[in-house]
């Protein structure tokens, strides 16, 4: 794998991570994120939208004529969101149903436009296939690690099974919008702590 | 009352913003000066406004399961469900209403284009606009319901990017942690909100 490659694929996972410093993609970050179980299918359901949106939309790039290119751009990526909706209406009903309007959300997600817009409309297939898997890693990680201590301290389980014992006082405030807005927020202090370069200086 | 009911709620206690996170990427992008932030919620206002009883509409009398009816008139027509392209319909309405409204500004009230102008574009893949219209439809709404459920939405969002943008600019004069500096401090002053936010919980009228 060339150096490129690495960095397409990669790079979103921790230097250019699409939630923590392209501030793309953070609603459904944030409202997906009280369990562990819907912080997975949501990413599953996310990387086949992005990938598929990439690809599709490099493909047609030199076709698609600049003035209504939002429009298209939605268009396909609603269809694709239609296909991964209605595939886990029929194979994952229970979660689908946790997740409510956010898989229909995943429209107007700004990691889909934004990597579309971004990524899709100037380099080939092949390569903005390798984008959309990388951006979908780095938005997973994101998701999982919060969902990991929003469950954990909110509920105190796992996967919806105990993990801490009976003298574990659940934090409500967890499982609440706080709890995600505080966590993100201390994520992005850590890393940035973890690599200074990525400070903001304002 | 029913009506002023959902306009509280859909303003402060589900606020799009603070409560279900919708909106947050123009809300933390577009937030850093209070002028820009009133020009955005005013925009978001307008077009949830608009389009949440158009989208209703739409998905009344041509989307959902035997609407189609009133037509066609056969009586196949009755099993005709076409709930799996609301998606696909409700974003293409948004995606229209949004140009058209762009362009009726323009021509109408250059004034206003130069307040609203910007951020009108950005609007239409604003998640709190198509989640304005899904949330409609989970909900079960009419025509009047959703037009006030869509403008108490709007103005909840509005309260909460002003009052944001007016805490981040009193912020600039603080001593900020150098890895919190920017997105991160801006999560912690959010959470802070929505915590106060939680208080609104329970009220009905």
């Amino acid at each position: 794998m060339d150096n490129e490659t690495k960095d397409v694929l990669f790079g979103p996972v921790h230097l250019k991570n699409p939630i923590t410093l392209q501030v793309l993609g953070i609603c459904s970050a944030l409202a997906v994120t009280s369990k562990l179980e819907t912080a997975f299918v949501m990413s599953a359901a996310l990387t086949f939208v992005l990938v598929g949106s990439n690809v599709v939309i490099s493909m047609l790039r030199n076709k698609i004529p600049s003035s209504i290119r939002v429009i298209t751009q939605l268009a396909i990526i609603a269809s694709l969101v239609i296909v991964a909706d209605q595939v886990m209406k029929a194979y994952l009903f229970d979660a689908s149903k946790q997740l409510s309007v956010f898989v229909g959300l995943i429209i107007t997600n700004c990691i889909v436009m934004g990597r579309a817009e971004a990524f899709a409309m100037a380099n080939p297939p092949g390569k903005s296939a390798l984008d959309g898997l990388g951006n979908s890693m780095g938005y997973a990680v994101i998701l999982i690690i919060v969902a990991f201590f929003r469950e954990l301290l909110g509920s105190g389980k796992l996967m919806g099974a105990q993990v801490l014992g009976d003298w574990y006082q659940p934090n409500g405030l967890m499982v609440m919008s706080p709890g995600a807005f505080f966590l993100i927020g201390l994520l992005i202090w850590a890393q940035r702590s973890y690599s200074p370069e990525l400070n903001e200086n304002e | 009352m029913e009506l002023l009911n959902i306009f509280i709620q859909s303003a402060f206690i589900e606020n799009m913003a603070l409560a279900f996170f919708l909106g947050m990427c123009s809300f933390l992008a577009v937030s850093k000066k209070v002028e820009t932030a009133v020009g955005l919620g005013a925009a978001v206002v307008f077009v949830l406004g608009i389009t949440t009883p158009l989208n209703n509409l739409i998905y009344e009398n041509l989307l959902r399961e035997g609407a189609l009816s009133w037509l066609l008139g056969v009586e196949k027509a009755a099993e005709i469900n076409l709930e799996f392209l609301t998606f696909i319909a409700f974003i293409a309405t948004i995606a229209a209403t949004v140009q058209i409204v762009e362009m009726a500004i323009d021509k109408f009230s250059p004034a206003l284009y130069g307040a609203l102008g910007v951020f009108l574009p950005l609007i239409a893949v604003n998640c709190a606009i198509l989640g304005g219209s899904l949330f409609m439809v989970q909900r079960e709404y009419d025509v009047a319901e959703s037009t006030v459920f869509g403008l108490g939405a709007g103005f909840g969002f509005m309260l909460a990017i002003v009052a944001l943008a007016a805490i981040r600019e009193k912020m600039k004069y603080s001593n900020v942690p150098d890895g919190l500096r920017g997105l991160g401090i801006t999560f912690i002053t959010t959470g802070l909100m929505a915590m106060g936010f939680i208080i609104f919980g329970g009220i009905k009228l």
